[in-house]
């Protein structure tokens, strides 16, 4: 089941407004399929903003509208004709607070899956199971699957909305500050996950810890003030970056 | 702490305690009025309660009976109204809470119903009485329910919205995140998360009709006996209104045990309702 279809996505001139308030100014980036692209600034920087237009999220809101492009599978998924609920479907979300449904754990991964597959019953235990084994959360709860996931701990339920992302096989998995409420012990199986998860995935990570960003990601991004200021392998950004700005963030001299 | 100016926290604690002493005083006044009314209906109602009570119709001046008729009555026009009410205001209000973002409808709407659940009750009786009872020229209760439904509404449809309203945006994003289509996120996801809540609603909109008088008395009126619902039906509001409104002994008896009937009847749902409300959010 680990053959997937990984894609990437190219951003090109992405304009992006809430209201008059100009948040993304002219992005233009490449995340790569297989690789794990870590986005870090400071808060209010428009990291969380450019996420949530590659599943269009903010399409949820009234007055928030973007311009330009972003290329997914040859397809602009800007363009008012593109069909949201299978974009969605394609480019997985999780969020900074763990955000369980108030139903049980099996159920929780097995909505996802349910929208768009029918599965027989045991097709559909296996699912679960590989869902929740890749979220590393499977030992935990495999005894308890028909009870709550609100009975869970934060770390835990953090990882069952990770299953539950991970269960619809996306092509794309975001992850918006994934581990910011969580303890350290989490935080380390989080990101133990995502390191096992980029072999099937390709994912897009938005983080305020950049030791988190230096230790899972391929390549990170700097973002200040609504303007990507510089992009590139991990490694380059944190030990010579070109731009001044990124040496100063990184190096704790502001921000 | 060593910049802790000692007459401010003085302050701080005295405001305290007074706004603790006042609200004290608050509770008790609303107590103190509470066990008032059921140590007067226990203490005048509870000899009424007999078996005899709940097995005999209403009986005819001087002789002896019971409230059966009127009990039954009233679970039927209630239970009756609220199947009819409560689809109604579940739908109204998810309207409101999920679907009527934009436009003018939902504002519309919601000024409407805030109308509607402040309409005195006699209104609403006189209303069906003209649109319903006058049209098939007689009291009956199906006219009586349909009466109690439009009171059911308004209630109903403001506590689903309300309730939807505390569902964390969080959870309807991560909804849509996984490419949920609306209906499908409303109904498996916030509905569910909400649904104590809007049972509560339903509670309370029954412990309201269960002691309704004025909507009745133009529609389902009263009846000495068993009845169905075609026919004008006996119901305890309207029965207590009657008896204890007239000379006899064996009636004001018996309005005092109904009286005490509906009074515990509508304390009951109240607790269930707070004691649902109060559970944790274990499903």
């Amino acid at each position: 089941m680990s053959t997937q279809h990984k894609a990437g996505l190219t951003v090109k001139n992405l304009n992006f407004y809430y209201g008059n308030f100009h948040a993304l100014k002219n992005i233009n980036l490449e995340i790569l399929a297989g690789k794990v692209t870590a986005f870090i600034g400071p808060s209010g920087c428009g990291k969380s903003t450019l996420l949530r237009t590659f599943n269009r999220m903010y399409d949820l809101y009234p007055k928030l509208r973007a311009e330009g492009e972003i290329i997914l599978n040859g397809q602009n998924i800007l363009e008012s004709s593109v069909d949201l609920n299978m974009l969605r479907a394609k480019v997985g979300m999780v969020f900074q607070k763990p955000t369980p449904f108030p139903m049980s754990i099996y159920d929780n991964v097995a909505f996802g899956v349910k929208l768009y597959e029918t599965l027989s019953k045991s097709e559909m235990d296996d699912r679960i199971e590989w869902a929740l084994t890749k979220a590393a959360l499977w030992n935990e709860v495999k005894d308890k699957l028909k009870q709550s996931g609100l009975g869970l701990s934060g770390g835990q339920q953090q990882r069952l909305c990770i299953a539950r992302a991970v269960a619809v096989k996306p092509e794309i998995l975001l992850l918006d500050e994934p581990t910011s409420a969580l303890d350290p012990i989490s935080t380390a199986h989080v990101e133990e996950l995502i390191h096992e998860l980029k072999k099937d995935y390709t994912i897009a990570i938005v983080t305020h810890n950049m030791q988190q960003a230096a230790r899972i990601s391929d390549y990170t991004a700097y973002m200040y003030l609504g303007e990507m200021i510089e992009m590139g392998e991990t490694d380059t950004i944190f030990t010579a970056p070109k731009v001044k700005a990124t040496e100063d963030y990184i190096t704790g001299k502001f921000g | 702490m060593n910049n802790l100016n000692p007459s401010l926290y003085l302050r701080r604690r005295l405001i305290n305690h007074v706004s603790l002493i006042l609200s004290m005083i608050a509770m008790a006044f609303g107590l103190f009025w509470l066990f008032w009314i059921m140590y007067t209906l226990f203490s005048n109602g509870i000899a009424g309660l007999t078996l005899q009570t709940f097995t005999q119709t209403t009986p005819a001046p001087g002789s002896q009976g019971g409230l059966a008729n009127a009990i039954l009555g009233s679970l039927q026009m209630s239970a009756v109204g609220v199947l009819i009410g409560t689809p109604i205001g579940i739908l109204a209000g998810t309207y409101l809470a999920e679907f009527g973002k934009k436009g003018w409808l939902a504002p519309t709407t919601r000024f409407i119903n805030d109308i509607l659940l402040s309409a005195p009750s006699i209104v609403i009786g006189l209303f069906v009485f003209e649109i319903y009872v006058t049209q098939v020229g007689h009291f009956s209760g199906w006219a009586g329910s349909f009466a109690l439904a439009i009171l059911v509404i308004p209630v109903v449809l403001r506590t689903t919205e309300n309730m939807l309203l505390l569902v964390p945006t969080a959870m309807r994003e991560a909804a849509y995140a996984l490419g949920a289509p609306q209906w499908k996120m409303v109904l498996f996801v916030t509905l569910k998360a909400a649904k104590s809540g809007v049972a509560t609603g339903i509670l309370l909109a029954v412990a309201r009709i269960l002691g309704e008088t004025a909507p009745l008395l133009f529609t389902a009126l009263n009846n000495q006996f068993y009845s169905n619902m075609n026919q004008p039906m006996a119901n305890l509001p309207v029965v207590i209104f009657q008896f204890a409104m007239s000379p006899y002994a064996e009636w004001h008896q018996l309005a005092w045990a109904g009286a005490l009937l509906i009074g515990l009847f509508v304390l009951g749902m109240n607790i269930i309702a707070r004691v649902m409300l109060r559970q944790p959010k274990q499903h």
